[in-house]
């Protein structure tokens, strides 16, 4: 097949969506360790193994296609009930996930490195040889259930299976039909399903073969629910939905075909619903259901069922449509269903007479090649492409208010000034449908940061495994949406911070106990919006960070001397953990990774115009708070001049304007401060930090910008006015300036320089300024 | 007026590649969709010429869309394909019993499925 650049990027956008799938259902998979597992969630796993499968088929990822057939075989034997679950199988699932998201990335990069084809090879030879044979059953349970021949044609192996649990599980079953209109009868099942989900398990969704009238279509749903025929029929109210129940003979009985006595879980069931049985919703059916109730013993094909169980008692039988006056009634079904007494497929075959009560004919033509879903997935670089434009539109809507401006004031010889009016009313409007298109686009790159903690969550019960550590895990505000480009970036550093909270930071469940803490360690991770940021905190409940232990290390390392040291305050002392060359770890661990250390998370987080802090107290736990812009890609700047030079500062770390007098500055410890309100903020003029020659005004300008807790004043000369501004990257040697994140172009085709607030603040207040 | 194949999968690597083969032969339109209930909308909608349907879908089973396409007056004659993978015989059977016209087997060769289309639309 065609591997070229489209194609291939359209298998890694397809596989990277299954990839999520099975992540979040190895995840919840996980989380229920020991419990009954969920039928469906294993079924899920499959198709997302099956899916996989077919996709890297399809585009000649050899590799990547093996191990999902390997994983596919393995999870059909799970799924059909030929092994069991146990804690080998998952975490080999596990390890095969990883292994698929590493061979993904090689796909996406057009490489082929050998280096995990071991693992593929190992993983594939483990899934044949894994999981506990489960105990062969002497006799077929589904041959005791009165189900005709016919419908068990239509049911795929898995289905079956699941019907075949149901019963060996003595799970009454149920046949729930409804009539729906053809035009919206997905929005009908979607709601019966979302009634019957809680109280049991849809096995099937048959369609019926034959219309129920012109415009309708009926659903035979197969189901199995321990609960009672009374709470069903609660469940199903307001729906269209008609309740029969499947007869089941007796074990004991085996293959004979007398027809045997109901069993006792049903029994409870069977034995109440015949008083003020609930009405069906929808009007009764046709004339004849009725009658046609009225001879449930009418074997009405006798050659055709598996045995003689289909009539006699056990057969399926109704009550005639409410009021019932007899209570002694044969009662499992609460309402008429139109055959009853026959299996289903004669049901499906002789269709529902009449019409389908209230439900009109509405065919809607134009939903016709619809899809279902309602999204596209849209590579971000189209996003960003849209974004330039949008940022370009900004400019010549800035112009023309200029040229509008002005033409109010001194234009009024040569034009009228109706016509004046009316170019700034269209001016504004212009300006308002930008503000949407612009918003409306940044929402398109959002997405909730809960992609990336579902990733880590996995990754978190790893590594404790492996650590031998206990962990609670809890993540909270994963709905909080972020900038698709910041979410990809932010997992490799919270990786790198949950990594070193388990292997560093929580103490094994012996040391806790002896602590007098609880066996099993807390580590959470939170995120929060916070006006424009959003505030991530990854925190656990150890032993914190001890600071002597940092500040010796330090000075053993070099990085600070004993005087300086001596100044430091206990903030100021766990900070250094983030310089370069810093690792308080006294073997290098697996875990942790060699060579990168948090200098590293937060050069990370800076290039995302972030910025990292850390909290800590001894025997209580650390935490690490990262506050990150909302969003890159446009931004809301403060345009100000200094020496002759523009800059843009953005402004959602702006958080006032001071003017101040030369004499309001103090020097306290060789830095200039202000004192603003009684607080004394660092001060720094902007001219000296990029050596620019120095006015001698009297009064300066000051921008305060703050981020998280930190605040700094930054002198300028002149303010010129708000802007919006895309701002772009700078290349080659510019990229490493410290305190610039990013050029953008003004419009009068003047090019500028964004100020990255982030650094500066660090290097206001933070160790870097004076020792680095 | 062409000739309308419906192409029921909901691997959408897949269905595009069914579809770029049912649309490589002129006068064939491809009609797709992931979902069996679409299908069931579907059907009533065009006359189609040619079904092909996967087994293992979310919503309805590719067997009951066999089954409500082969027991309907209006889609009887339809000549329908089932795509079936290894080791999922038992389905495959079922689905053959129910009236599919033939099976494919994943992965598939283009050229095969290419020519049992034209045999079944009695295409040259």
């Amino acid at each position: 097949m065609n591997q070229g650049g489209k194609a291939l990027s359209e298998f890694v956008a397809e596989a990277t969506e299954i990839l999520d799938t099975l992540n979040k259902d190895l995840l919840t998979l996980d989380e229920r360790r020991g419990q009954e597992v969920d039928p469906d969630l294993i079924n899920g796993i499959f198709r997302a193994a099956h899916s996989l499968k077919g996709l890297a088929g399809l585009f000649g990822q050899d590799r990547i296609a093996r191990l999902a057939h390997g994983m596919e075989d393995l999870l059909d034997r799970l799924r059909l009930g030929k092994l069991v679950l146990d804690d080998t199988t998952l975490d080999s699932l596990v390890e095969a996930l990883d292994v698929l998201q590493a061979l993904l990335v090689d796909a996406s990069r057009g490489e082929a490195s050998s280096s995990q084809s071991s693992r593929v090879e190992g993983l594939i030879e483990r899934f044949t040889h894994l999981g506990a044979p489960t105990a062969p059953g002497e006799e077929d349970p589904l041959d005791r259930l009165e189900l005709d021949a016919q419908v068990r044609a239509v049911f795929t192996e898995y289905e079956e299976h699941r019907l075949r649990e149901n019963v060996r599980r003595g799970v009454a079953l149920w046949r729930v039909r409804a009539d729906f209109d053809l035009s919206d009868f997905d929005k009908g099942l979607a709601e019966l399903n979302s009634r019957l989900k809680p109280v049991g398990e849809i096995i099937s969704t048959l369609p019926s073969a034959q219309p129920s009238s012109a415009s309708g279509i009926a659903f035979d749903l197969i189901f199995g629910s321990k609960v009672s025929g009374m709470e069903l029929a609660a469940a199903l109210e307001g729906t269209p939905a008609q309740l029969s129940q499947l007869g089941v003979r007796s074990p004991a009985h085996g293959r004979s075909a007398q027809p045997a006595s109901r069993e006792p879980p049903r029994a409870a069931a069977v034995a109440r619903p015949a008083e003020p049985a609930p009405p069906p919703a929808t009007p009764p059916p046709s004339p004849a259901a009725p009658a046609k109730a009225a001879a449930p013993e009418e074997p009405r094909t006798p050659a055709k069922g598996r045995s003689g169980a289909k009539k006699g008692k056990a057969a399926p039988r109704s009550l005639p449509p409410p009021p019932v006056p007899e209570s002694e009634l044969p009662p499992p079904m609460l309402t008429p269903p139109p055959v009853p007494g026959l299996g289903i497929s004669d049901a499906l075959a002789e269709g529902v007479s009449g019409d389908s009560g209230s439900r009109g004919p509405r065919i809607d033509p134009d939903t016709s090649l619809r899809s279902l879903t309602q999204t596209v997935r849209v590579d971000i670089r189209r996003l960003d492409g849209l974004m330039n434009t949008v940022g370009e539109l900004l400019l010549i809507k800035a112009n023309l208010q200029r040229m509008t401006e002005t033409a109010r004031q001194e234009g009024t010889l040569v034009l009228s000034k109706a016509w004046v009016t009316e170019l700034a009313r269209e001016t504004r409007q212009l300006e308002r449908k930008l503000d949407a298109l612009q918003s409306g686009l940044l929402e398109a790159r959002m997405v909730p940061v809960g992609q990336v903690f579902d990733k880590l969550a996995r990754l978190v019960r790893r590594i404790a495994r492996e650590a031998g550590k206990e962990i609670d895990f809890l993540s909270t505000g994963g709905e909080v949406e972020l900038d698709k480009l910041i979410v990809e970036e932010l997992s490799d550093p919270l990786m790198h911070i949950i990594r070193n909270a388990i292997d560093h930071g929580v103490e094994p469940p012996d040391v806790r106990v002896a602590a007098g803490k609880a066996r099993r360690a807390a580590v959470s991770l939170r995120a929060e919006q916070k006006g424009n940021h959003v505030v991530i905190e990854v925190s656990d409940d150890g032993s914190g960070i001890d600071e002597h232990r940092v500040r010796e290390v330090a000075i053993l390392k070099g990085l600070i001397t004993e005087a300086q040291a001596h100044e430091m305050n206990r903030r100021e002392l766990l900070n250094l953990i983030f310089l370069p060359g810093f690792s308080t770890a006294r073997n290098v661990s697996e875990l942790s990774g060699r060579g990168v250390g948090l200098d590293v998370v937060k050069n990370n987080i800076s290039n995302l115009s972030g910025l990292i802090d850390v909290w800590s107290e001894r025997g209580r736990g650390t935490a690490f708070q990262l506050t990150l812009p909302l969003t890159l890609a446009i931004i809301r700047a403060l345009v100000v001049g200094v020496s002759g030079r523009t800059y843009a500062v953005p402004l959602n770390s702006v958080l006032e304007i001071l003017s101040v007098q030369t004499k309001d500055i103090r020097t306290v410890e060789r830095r200039e401060v202000l004192d603003l309100r009684g607080q004394t903020l660092p001060f720094a003029r902007l001219a000296r930090l990029f050596n620019l020659p120095e006015r001698n005004t009297g009064r300066h300008f000051v921008v305060v910008v703050g981020l998280a807790q930190e605040r700094m004043g930054i002198a300028v000369d002149e303010l010129f006015g708000q802007q919006d501004i895309v701002t772009k990257p700078l290349g080659g040697r510019l990229q490493s300036v410290r305190g610039i994140s990013g050029a953008t172009d003004l419009g009068n085709r003047r090019t500028v320089l964004v100020l990255d607030v982030a650094a500066l603040l660090e290097d206001g207040m933070g160790p870097e300024r004076r020792w680095a | 007026m062409g000739l309308k194949v419906l192409i029921v999968e909901d691997s959408k690597a897949s269905r595009e590649f069914i579809a770029a083969t049912v649309e490589s032969i002129s006068g064939v339109e491809a009609f797709t969709t992931s979902s069996g209930f679409e299908a069931l909308k579907l059907l009533p909608r065009h006359r189609f010429d040619l079904i092909i349907t996967d087994i293992n879908m979310p919503d309805i089973n590719g067997l009951e869309l066999i089954n409500f396409v082969k027991k309907n007056p209006n889609y009887r004659e339809t000549p329908l394909f089932i795509i079936t993978t290894e080791g999922r015989e038992q389905d495959r059977d079922r689905g053959m019993a129910l009236g599919a016209a033939e099976y494919l087997v994943k992965p598939f060769e283009p050229q095969n499925l290419e020519g049992l289309l034209r045999r079944y639309l009695k295409l040259a």
